[in-house]
């Protein structure tokens, strides 16, 4: 534990159904209920959190500073201490762990959200892409992908039926997982863009997810069986794809060197993978053991509303230490197309 | 999630476009105008290898790179995927593979379209050629697609070049366009719903008793949802207000006009309007004020005086 100033723990996590449309609700109608409920868990007011830190993305909800409506359901007045990522809320909580490092908080809130049914993700990502060479001619997230699971066939290093099995294991995996949009088996289907089939995509859908984090006995008191975040770094490749070895990912494996992941053996480990390809190129990059659990709760490929989903994989894994199903967890976000920036935590359980 | 939904979620269509004018530096204006005159270049780094498309900076060392080569037009295909149903903006309406192609002489990969009959016909390492756009403007579109050719790898080294053209393409307009289907949530649409009635509804705040206008749906001092709905006004109070001196484009209203906070009469927070049926110089605070509806208007057009006598300081001084 002396690799960082302060002990920082996960004490709670919270997440919505993930559903593939919420008309009836605007954003902060979707969040607040889950805010609550994560909240409640630790017994804290919005007004004793020392800083809250939040993830979405503008495109997905086609206008500017979308991020300040749902402040209205954090409960901003007196004035709190806030900031925002236009990311997955796994950097949110990378910034508020970083805060509390500095000893400037003693608690964080870290939420993220992403509605992604009012527009077209597919076409909506693409505007994330190298706007000189790549944007104009809008590759979608599907098509970036099944370009990497196509690089990883042609070196031998899967197949399409070792690919549909990894989307099949994670939605048996989320039958368990009552928040889960894709429960139980979903058809392998067509080709969505060769080599990549129905099954092999991640759902489109909305969700939030919130957790709490507190440093040292405070997190004792907040929680029984605190997640310590014992290692916490991440790290991001070169944009352009023609640069980069699509099969494997050299940011995670340097992400969970610095975080310690290979210092000790994990149990379990939740992987942002939307896609199966992806499962196939983390599992290599963090040399997962046949032994190690991954994505029990069903991952991207059960559910993956958008700017959201990494969260929910460091929410995870916290979960099941809390609940004492974990000891030592490896959770992973990613941004970008194919995996181009990744961070990785770990996260354990006190000795007992 | 605590009101039961509307019978009717409001749904309106929400288009979104942006041209985003990009200047170019001196390495990425060389690459485009190089494809308008149907050269392809690329950057040299110190270890010698060859970058297509350029970049200014080593990915790896940071460095600055500046010396240009000239490559071929032909290639090979280092990966693929292929793409049955084009989007609307992607380089063919027909289908076609997504590939990344090393270009003979290049050791980076390019993304681009292949115009292939199915996937049947389409390889790692197959061989394609550039085929050009009929009207290039400096842009990575100016590269048509990729099409299969049966040309062995180009030999030789790549051609130096001093990147000069003339008439060099300095800046791109990226044009983007996203369209979506907004939905305003419950409170919002109740909110709407009872505007197309001529009534204004808020909501009142369940801790504070605040009464949101218009109603978000959450208390932002107290962090809840407001869903007990409360109508408020007609009439209202100016609590503060400006004098617009510029005329806004396509807003057929002569200056100089009012711009008012208006406290509508059970409100707990003032929304603005346009103040008229006055002289501009005569709106004052605490003026009384009602809704003008013109028809066919789904929200007031502008607030009149309702001829009261003003209210009192001590009356909407908090909503100030």
């Amino acid at each position: 534990m002396a690799r960082y100033a302060r002990e920082v723990a996960v004490v709670a996590f919270a997440q919505s159904d993930h559903l593939r449309r919420t008309d009836e609700l605007s954003e902060v109608e979707m969040v607040m209920p889950v805010l609550h409920r994560v909240l409640a868990a630790t017994g804290l007011k919005a007004g004793e959190i020392g800083f809250t830190c939040s993830g979405s993305s503008d495109y997905l909800a086609g206008r500017a500073f979308s991020f300040t409506m749902t402040l209205d359901g954090v409960g901003a007045w007196p004035p709190i201490s806030e900031s925002h990522v236009e990311m997955d809320g796994a950097w949110a909580l990378y910034e508020a762990w970083v805060k509390i490092q500095t000893g400037e908080a003693d608690t964080a809130l870290v939420y993220s959200y992403g509605k992604s049914s009012p527009g077209s993700v597919r076409d909506v990502l693409t505007r994330q892409l190298d706007p000189y060479y790549v944007a104009p001619l809008w590759p979608d997230a599907v098509a970036l992908a099944a370009l990497q699971a196509r690089a990883l066939i042609d070196s031998g290093e899967t197949d399409e039926s070792a690919l549909a099995a990894v989307g099949a294991r994670s939605r048996d995996a989320a039958a368990a997982n009552p928040h889960a949009q894709l429960r139980g088996p979903v058809p392998q289907g067509d080709y969505q863009v060769r080599p990549l089939r129905t099954g092999d995509c991640p759902p489109v859908g909305d969700g939030v997810a919130a957790v709490v984090l507190a440093a040292g006995d405070l997190a004792r008191r907040l929680c029984e069986r605190p997640a310590w975040i014992t290692g916490i770094d991440h790290r991001i490749e070169a944009h352009s794809l023609g640069l980069r070895d699509l099969t494997d990912s050299p940011s995670t494996r340097l992400a969970a060197a610095h975080a310690g992941v290979f210092d000790a053996p994990v149990d379990t480990a939740e992987l942002h993978a939307p896609f199966s390809s992806q499962e196939i190129v983390l599992r290599k990059a963090l040399g997962l053991a046949d032994d190690v659990t991954v994505n029990p709760s069903g991952g991207a490929l059960a559910a993956n509303p958008m700017m959201a989903a990494g969260l929910i994989r460091i929410g995870e894994a916290a979960a099941r230490i809390h609940r004492g199903a974990s000891r030592r967890v490896v959770a992973h976000a990613t941004s970008g197309p194919c995996l181009q920036q990744n961070l990785v935590a770990v996260l354990e359980g006190d000795a007992r | 999630m605590t009101a039961a939904p509307p019978p009717e979620v409001l749904r309106a269509p929400l288009v979104v476009e942006f041209p985003f004018t990009r200047s170019l530096g001196p390495v990425q204006s060389a690459f485009l105008t190089g494809l308008r005159e149907r050269t392809v270049l690329g950057v040299k780094t110190s270890d010698g290898k060859v970058m297509v498309p350029p970049v200014e900076y080593d990915p790896v060392t940071a460095e600055e790179i500046r010396e240009l080569v000239e490559v071929a037009a032909t290639g090979t295909v280092t990966t693929w995927a292929w793409n049955d149903r084009p989007r609307p903006q992607q380089p063919l309406d027909t289908p076609f593979a997504w590939v990344l192609v090393t270009l003979d002489g290049a050791d980076t990969a390019l993304l681009h379209a292949l115009d292939a009959p199915g996937p049947d016909d389409v390889r790692t390492g197959m061989r394609v050629r550039v085929r050009w756009a009929a009207e290039r403007t400096g842009a990575i579109t100016d590269i048509a697609c990729f099409e299969p050719c049966d040309d062995g790898p180009a030999g030789g080294e790549p051609v130096p070049h001093d990147g000069g053209f003339a008439d060099a393409v300095t800046g791109i307009v990226a044009e983007a366009r996203l369209d979506y289907v907004y939905s305003p949530g419950r409170a919002q649409t109740a909110y709407i719903n009872a505007l197309s009635e001529r009534r204004t509804v808020g909501e009142r705040c369940p801790s504070c008793h605040k009464v949101y206008v218009p109603p978000r749906g959450a208390c932002p001092t107290c962090g809840v949802a407001t869903t007990d709905q409360v109508e408020v006004g007609p009439a209202g109070t100016v609590t503060t207000y400006c004098i617009v001196n510029i005329k806004a484009k396509n807003l057929d209203i002569e200056v100089p006009y009012v711009y008012a906070h208006i406290a509508l009469d059970g409100a707990g927070l003032a929304l603005h309007g346009r103040i008229g049926g006055i002289p501009y110089d005569q709106v004052r605070m605490g003026l009384r004020v009602e809704p003008v509806w013109t028809e066919g208007g789904r929200y007031p057009d502008h607030y009149r005086p309702t001829g009261e006598p003003d209210a009192d300081y001590d009356a909407y001084k908090e909503l100030i």
